[in-house]
């Protein structure tokens, strides 16, 4: 069936069933490698995209949902302005350890910081509620969003 | 018969419910976990499905004098960010699973999924909500509570598709939602309960208590309720081991991997009691 979608800016339609998942889509019909699969049941968040501006899971959403959207994955938000200044605070306050659950953490930040201009930490521990982190405890992350959105504001 | 189907309005999505078996799907937060296969393998459904993200009629939120109408399409999102949503159903939704999960779950899928813990639900039925339900013979009503027979199981027929949730405008003293679960968004709950209550002159006027999770479906009774109403505060403390028996009868939980069943009982009886002598005799 064809499906048509706005991938990373661009316009694309693929002739795929509308069963498959959206992650394996992307894998291996686009190539899109920086997605990764972790629990594969919404749980763990390493699979998070964009989905019209909202961070959604990617291993739960059947191509055929994604018909007439707008489709972000880290590939362009890479080439974000936030992304520069997510990676920076990220480093600086250690929230990045084994960096298994980074991808997910950082499209997760990008949709937060799209949304509020200056979100409370309430909100910041909300944003990231669908991505789970083995090695930081949180703190580290949640210490990092903060400093990029006050960061953000300094310009 | 085609893969699935796209409708870009709701009248062409129940053309396709009145011509074929077709398994309607809107934010597939639960399907896709019910037909999820190992190894990155499609998930298998056993009919086409019918994606109804693109309808525009599913989708609105409308205040009116005597009632409050969310389309099955709203997403569990919208519920938190959007205006006007009923205060008590807009805190039980911040305690359902995730922010990536609820960006496109639907309330209208947590209905039809009918699940026992479906955290929506003891809402629903407290405020005794009624959903439309719509094919192209017509539309009708039902209140949640016929709407849903059985775990799993509702009233929807093979052509319908529910279509709005209606939910009777009446403002509460008291609002009261408690979710005790493993985790406190992601895991489905163990128990999930909604109160509603009202004084007139030092009497309680109106009392609505509804359990989740702990019975195939969700559990009110109004025999409880009618002990209590019409009564003062100090009156309705005498009267608490008599509720606590009515609901301790309807309780009846399925024992899954969870929680055991005897545990959800015990806490579900406790959660009852507290919410009328906390909450219901403060209000008051
Ligand atoms: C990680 C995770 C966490 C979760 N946490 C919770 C939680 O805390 N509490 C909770 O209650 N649930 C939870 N869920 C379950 C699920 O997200 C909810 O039940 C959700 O509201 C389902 O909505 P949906 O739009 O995704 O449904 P879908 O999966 O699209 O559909 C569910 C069922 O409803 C039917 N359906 C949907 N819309 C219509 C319609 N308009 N007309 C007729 N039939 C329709 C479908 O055919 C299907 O049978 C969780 C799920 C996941 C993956
Ligand atoms: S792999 Fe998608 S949420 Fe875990
Ligand atoms: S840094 Fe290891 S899981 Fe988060």
């Amino acid at each position: 069936m064809k499906i048509e979608f706005t991938l990373n800016g661009k316009p694309v339609d693929v002739d795929l069933s509308p069963n498959l998942r959206l992650i394996d889509v992307l894998r291996e019909h686009f190539g899109l490698r920086s997605l990764k699969e972790g629990c594969g049941e919404g749980e763990c968040g390493v699979c998070t995209i964009l989905m019209d501006d909202r961070a959604v899971t990617s291993c739960i959403i059947p191509l055929g949902m994604v018909q007439g959207r707008k489709i972000e994955t880290l590939e362009s938000i890479r080439e974000t302005h936030n992304f520069k200044i997510i990676r920076k605070a990220f480093e600086k306050t250690g929230a990045v350890q084994c960096g298994f659950c980074t991808p997910g953490m950082v499209v997760a930040t990008e949709a937060l910081m799209r949304k509020r201009n200056k979100p409370t930490r309430k909100e910041i521990i909300e944003a990231i509620s669908g991505n789970l982190c083995r090695c930081t405890g949180y703190h580290m992350i949640i210490e990092g969003i903060e400093e990029a959105v006050q960061k953000r504001e300094g310009i | 018969m085609k893969e699935a189907y796209l409708p870009e309005t709701l009248q062409e999505a129940l053309q396709v419910r009145k011509d074929q078996k077709v398994l309607p799907i809107a934010g597939g937060t639960d399907l896709m976990i019910q037909h999820r296969r190992e190894g990155g393998v499609a998930p298998a459904f056993e009919y086409p499905l019918l994606f109804l993200h693109k309808l525009k009629e599913l989708k609105k939120i409308e205040q009116h004098t005597d009632q409050i109408i969310i389309g099955a399409g709203v997403l569990l999102s919208q519920l938190i960010e959007e205006q006007p949503v009923p205060e008590l159903l807009r805190k039980t939704v911040r305690q359902m699973a995730a922010v990536t999960t609820r960006n496109v779950a639907t309330i209208g899928g947590n209905i039809c999924n009918a699940s026992p813990a479906g955290d929506t639900l003891p809402f629903l039925y407290a405020t005794e909500a009624v959903v439309l339900l719509q094919s192209l013979e017509g539309s009708r009503h039902l209140l949640i509570q016929d709407f849903i027979t059985g775990p799993g199981k509702t009233a929807l027929k093979e052509d319908e598709l529910l279509v709005e949730i209606r939910i009777p405008y009446k403002e509460f003293k008291v609002a009261y939602y408690r979710k005790v679960g493993t985790r406190k968004a992601l895991a489905l709950s163990k128990i999930s309960f909604a109160g509603l209550a009202n004084f007139e002159n030092g009497y309680l006027s109106d009392l609505r208590m509804a359990v989740g999770a702990v019975a195939p479906t969700v559990v009110r009774s109004r025999e409880a309720e009618k002990q209590l109403i019409g009564l003062t505060v100090e009156e309705m403390k005498g009267k608490m081991q008599f509720v606590r028996e009515i609901y301790s009868e309807l309780i009846k939980p399925i024992d899954d991997a969870r929680s055991t069943a005897g545990y959800r009982k015990a806490v579900s009886l406790d959660l009852l009691e507290w919410f009328v002598r906390e909450e219901v005799c403060r209000g008051g």
